[in-house]
C-alpha cells in the first residue's frame, strides 16, 4: 500500500450508501439547508483516506458514564449503550472515538436553545465519549432519554433517540447517526428517522434490547453495532 | 459485506456533545506562518446559520498528513500538529480557526494537488455532512493544475476559493442557491 500512496494512488472507499438524501420536506429545516445542485463526485486521494486520529487523546476514565459525573445519580432507567465500531468488511475499527449526547430522561437537553418545559436535571449532563478496544468495542453507561416535542409540524415529537458521532480511519468515514429504541410507537411521524429512504435501512438505527448483557437490579443493556464504510478492494486507476 | 449504518443529522443540540475546546487553533496564533480560517454559513434564503459544525481536516505545512498511510519519509513530519480542527458558528453565524497553509498533496496519476483544506459542514436540518474544499488565494498556478479544482465548471470554482479579508483568510459556505458552495461527493 505504501507503494501506490507515495505514486499518489490510493485505496478509495465504497460508494454504498444507506443514507437519506440532503432534501427530505418533512424535514422541514432540509428545505433551506439543502444544495440544489447535485453533489461534485470526487475520487478519493490522499486527502479523503486519511483523517483525524484520536487514539492517543487522553479519555476520562468516568467519561464513558453518564451516571457519575456528578454528585448523585440522574433521574431515569439507567441503561448500558454498548456494541461495536466495525469496517464495512465487518472488522473492528480499533482506538476510534465515539462521541455521544442527548436529552434527559424527561426529554430535555441541556442546552440554551431547548425551550421544552420539562425539568433538567443537575445531575445529568448528557454527554460521554470513548474510545473503541482493539475489538471495536464501546460502552456507554447512561439513562434513557425521554421523548420531546418539536416545532417541525403540529403536535410533532422526536421518537426516544441518543446521538452518536464517529470518525473511523478516514476523512471519507466520516458518520453523525441517531440509535432509536425498538418499538417506539412514535416513528411513523418522525420524518428524521424516516428520511432513510428504505425502511429496511432504517432498521439499523435501532439497537437491539441485550437480556445477556443487561445488569441483574441495575441497569438494561442495549446492542448497538456501528457499521462505517468499506474500503475497496483494489487500487484506484486514475 | 455489511451495510454502513445511516447518516442523521446531528440537529441543534450538538454543542454538548462535539465539544470545540482546543479544537479551533490547530497552531497557536503567535507560531510562525499561522492564519486565521473564517467565514460565515449561509442558507438558501441568505440567512445566516447559528448552528453549524465545521470541521477541517488537511496536511502540515510540508503537505504531509498526520495518518499512518502518509508514509513519505522524505516529507517533513510536525510533532504536535494534528491537522484536525473543529468549531461551531456562532450567533452571526461565523467560524474561526487559527491554522497554516498546507504543503501540496500528492493526486493519483502522480500529478500533484494544490494546498487544501478538507472541510465537514454538520448542522441542523442537514441529514448528513455535506464536505467541501478550500483552496488557497495565492497559489493560481498549482489551483490551474489542481486536478480537482480544474475539473469544475470554470464559474463554480471561485466557490472554493478562500480570499483574503483583513489579515484573515476568509471562506464563506453557501449551503443553497446563488452562489451554492460546490460539494463534493465523497
Amino acid at each position: 500500500m505504501t507503494d501506490q500512496l507515495t505514486s499518489g494512488g490510493v485505496l478509495g472507499y465504497r460508494r454504498e450508501s444507506t443514507d437519506p438524501p440532503y432534501l427530505h420536506p418533512d424535514y422541514v429545516s432540509t428545505r433551506t439547508r439543502a444544495p440544489k445542485r447535485p453533489l461534485v463526485p470526487l475520487a478519493h486521494t490522499l486527502s479523503e483516506v486519511t483523517g483525524p486520529a484520536f487514539g492517543d487523546q487522553p479519555v476520562g476514565e468516568l467519561d464513558h458514564d453518564l451516571t457519575r459525573q456528578h454528585e448523585g445519580e440522574p433521574l431515569g432507567e439507567r441503561m448500558i449503550l454498548h456494541g461495536r465500531v466495525l469496517d464495512g468488511d465487518r472488522r473492528p475499527v480499533r482506538r476510534t472515538l465515539v462521541e455521544l449526547w442527548q436529552a434527559n430522561a424527561a426529554g430535555r437537553y441541556r442546552h440554551h436553545v431547548d425551550r421544552h418545559p420539562a425539568p433538567l436535571d443537575p445531575n445529568f449532563s448528557g454527554a460521554g465519549r470513548c474510545l473503541t478496544d482493539d475489538e471495536g468495542r464501546y460502552r456507554f453507561v447512561t439513562v434513557k432519554p425521554g421523548a420531546y416535542p418539536w416545532r417541525n409540524s403540529a403536535n410533532a415529537w422526536r421518537a426516544n433517540h441518543i446521538h452518536l458521532s464517529l470518525y473511523g480511519p478516514a476523512f471519507a468515514t466520516r458518520l453523525v447517526t441517531q440509535v432509536f429504541f425498538p418499538g417506539d410507537p412514535l416513528f411513523f411521524q418522525d420524518p428524521i428517522f424516516n428520511s432513510v429512504p428504505d425502511p429496511r435501512h432504517r432498521e439499523l438505527l435501532i439497537c437491539r434490547f441485550d437480556l445477556e448483557h443487561t445488569v441483574p437490579e441495575w441497569a438494561l443493556a442495549y446492542e448497538f453495532d456501528v457499521i462505517l464504510r468499506g474500503r475497496d478492494g483494489t487500487p484506484f486507476e486514475d | 459485506m455489511a451495510l454502513p449504518t445511516p447518516s442523521q443529522t446531528v440537529g441543534p443540540f450538538f454543542h454538548i456533545g462535539l465539544r470545540s475546546d482546543g479544537w479551533r487553533e490547530l497552531v497557536a496564533l503567535d507560531s510562525p506562518d499561522a492564519i486565521r480560517l473564517e467565514g460565515v454559513v449561509v442558507d438558501g434564503e441568505g440567512e445566516i446559520v447559528d448552528d453549524a459544525l465545521i470541521e477541517i481536516w488537511q496536511a502540515n505545512r510540508a503537505g504531509r498528513y498526520a495518518h499512518p498511510e502518509d508514509a513519505r519519509e522524505e516529507v517533513a513530519f510536525e510533532d504536535g500538529f494534528s491537522g484536525f480542527g473543529r468549531c461551531e458558528t456562532d450567533a452571526e453565524g461565523s467560524y474561526r480557526f487559527v491554522t497554516v497553509k498546507p504543503g501540496p498533496v500528492p493526486a493519483p496519476g502522480g500529478r500533484m494537488q494544490a494546498p487544501h483544506i478538507e472541510v465537514s459542514v454538520l448542522a441542523r436540518g442537514l441529514l448528513k455532512r455535506l464536505a467541501t474544499r478550500i483552496y488557497f488565494p495565492d497559489e493560481g498556478e498549482a489551483n490551474a493544475a489542481d486536478p480537482v479544482l480544474s475539473a469544475l465548471d470554470p464559474e463554480l470554482r471561485g466557490t472554493l476559493l478562500a480570499r483574503e479579508d483583513g489579515g484573515a483568510l476568509r471562506f464563506d459556505i453557501r449551503l443553497q442557491g446563488d452562489g451554492e458552495t460546490v460539494f463534493f461527493d465523497v
